[in-house]
């Protein structure tokens, strides 16, 4: 099998297209032939996860492209940096880092891309239709542009998914092709409570990552959610545990009218039963402390927090009020913000510890006050990675419970 | 361009991912090693716990296993590797790697440094002893105990 490259894509090699979109070329060609696909496709849009300071090479390879004159040629929306470049100062690191750390985001500016800093670009204006061909990074933007609104895209990472943005192309393979979007493995839900919790998506989402592999997890017997942020949930909890790029929840995602349609006509290779228990022991992994325990900080959205999840947030912080100096720390995209301000929705939050931060994220830069003790979230992502990235203790509960939690000084959760 | 070798009974022949000459201690692994969370890449050495190789070091190797593993942020680990000269002078697998595949790529584009990585039957081939990596008349990987 080998690639076959049409006229342009031969010219953008050639560079008659510029160094910038040759150098992208070849190595989009290389990683193509790697693969084994036959072909490059169109896209319209691309999401780059490479404004996170992780090294020279990085740097190098963005600082590269500049030079040579390069410009994304689909719009493209860019991941969290290092930095919270609305609030100078939030994040604390060394001089010697934060030079190159600036600069990496700058620098994906240069070439065109646009000032998102979010791991929701679905969020935003640049958010893909159902059935567009994209090149996205970054695991939970991934698996909710291909679950959630129907796009297509495969897991692309590190330098390719820039190099597709380059040249406007990506490998016709993978998930890109109706046929590999079909169910492979069945989740049957096999639970009494019908209530569509924040946590039992999370559950859920945790369980499929764990069991599918590199298969496409169909899950039946899912309640209606109350909203696309329940499934952003579940999504980012199953790319967290395992690779899933996509799935299917029977009834209720765009490709999953009926079993059979999400199946394409063909039957389970494996049904997996998953029960109440299940969930209840796949949250209880995430919490390292018991009820009880002093709380020295609440950090949600991550994925960022949408619009709708802070219109839920405000009313619970108005209610309960935390009055004990905790932080809560919300992460959340710029244009979130921008509307928020606008909308004068955070007025007199900080008094309840609210800390918004922007274009980054609590679990991948030094943002916290302190790392000594206890930080409750509601996310199943940052509660699995936290503690490795940053050396945080995490309790995981329904947001509800973390506000509680802060307004009383330690962990509570639970009906009360 | 590295000149091309002849090709003799004993050698083993493979697809490069990415072509280039090397030579080294072989590092054989039945398990794949993911290098990002797996490799520190200022010094080379293997970090991950759950893999038998934990505490030794790929600088200078040639990195023997059947595929690679894990997070596409293993591309900018083998780059920075590549670049600080704490990468395997090549690496061997089984089955082709599309996440080495790009990080080889870009630190030869980048530093002009080729770190052959080549597809070829790793079955035999022993931890400890050298291991050559050539470049056939045809562009054929050769692989050849030395």
């Amino acid at each position: 099998m080998t690639l076959e490259l049409d006229a342009r894509d031969q010219s953008m090699l050639g560079g008659e297209h510029g160094p910038s979109a040759a150098a992208a070329m070849k190595i989009l060609a290389a990683f193509s032939n790697a693969i084994g696909a036959n072909s490059l496709l169109d896209i319209t849009g691309a999401h780059i996860d490479g404004c996170l300071y992780h090294g020279k090479a990085g740097l190098d390879f963005v600082e590269r492209l500049v030079e040579g004159g390069g410009r994304v040629q689909v719009p493209t929306t860019l991941n969290v940096g290092s930095f919270d470049l609305i609030h100078p100062g939030m994040v604390k690191m060394p001089a010697a880092e934060e030079a190159p750390a600036r600069r990496l985001m700058q620098a994906h500016l240069e070439l065109g891309c646009q000032a998102t800093f979010t791991c929701a670009p679905y969020q935003t204006r640049f958010r893909p239709k159902f059935g567009q061909q994209i090149a996205w990074g970054e695991s939970n933007a991934i698996v909710f542009a291909n679950s959630v609104i129907g796009a297509r895209t495969n897991r692309y990472g590190d330098f390719i998914d820039l190099c597709c943005a380059m040249t406007g192309r990506a490998p016709a393979w993978g998930l890109h092709l109706s046929e590999n979007r079909r169910g492979r493995v069945l989740f049957e839900l096999d639970i009494a409570e019908l209530e569509p919790t924040d946590s039992l998506f999370v559950g859920v989402g945790l369980i499929i990552g764990q069991a599918s592999g590199d298969r496409v997890p169909v899950i039946a017997g899912l309640p209606r959610p109350r909203d696309e942020d329940q499934l952003k949930a579940l999504g980012a909890a199953a790319a967290t545990t395992g690779a899933v790029a996509l799935f299917h929840a029977v009834g209720i995602t765009p490709e999953a009218g009926t079993g059979d349609e999400a199946f394409q006509g063909m039957v389970p290779e494996e049904i997996v039963r998953v029960s109440r228990a299940d969930i209840n022991h796949a949250l209880a992994r995430l919490s390292m402390v018991p009820d009880g325990a002093p709380l020295r900080a609440v950090s949600l959205g991550t994925p960022h927090f949408s619009h709708e999840e802070w219109m839920r947030l405000l009313p619970l912080l108005r209610e309960a009020a935390p009055g004990k100096g905790i932080p809560i720390y919300v992460n959340t995209g710029r244009a979130t913000l921008t509307r928020l301000q606008e909308e004068g929705a955070l007025d007199g939050m900080e008094a309840f510890g609210l800390i918004p931060v922007a274009d980054t994220c609590t679990y991948v830069t030094s943002i916290l006050e302190r790392l000594d003790g206890v930080v409750m979230t509601n996310s199943g992502k940052w509660a699995h990675y936290a503690p490795g990235n940053i050396g945080v203790t995490v309790a995981f509960a329904e947001m509800r419970d973390c506000i509680r939690s802060a307004a009383v000084g330690h962990v509570v959760r639970g009906v009360s | 361009m590295t000149r091309r070798i002849e090709t003799g009974a004993a050698d083993r022949l493979g697809t490069f991912q990415l072509t280039g000459a090397a030579e080294g201690q072989a590092l054989v692994f039945s398990q794949p090693l993911s290098f990002w969370g797996g490799i520190d890449a200022e010094t080379g050495d293997i970090t991950d716990h759950s893999h038998p190789g934990l505490g030794q070091n790929v600088a200078g190797k040639i990195l023997v296993m059947p595929s690679g593993r894990g997070s596409s942020s293993s591309s900018s680990v083998l780059a920075e590797a590549i670049r600080r000269g704490t990468a395997p002078a090549g690496i061997l697998l089984e089955r082709p790697d599309p996440i080495l595949a790009v990080g080889a790529i870009v630190a030869e584009f980048l530093y002009d440094i080729r770190m052959p990585l080549v597809v070829c039957d790793i079955s035999g081939i022993g931890s400890g002893g050298r291991i050559f990596i050539g470049i056939g008349a045809d562009g054929a990987a050769v692989v050849r105990k030395v």
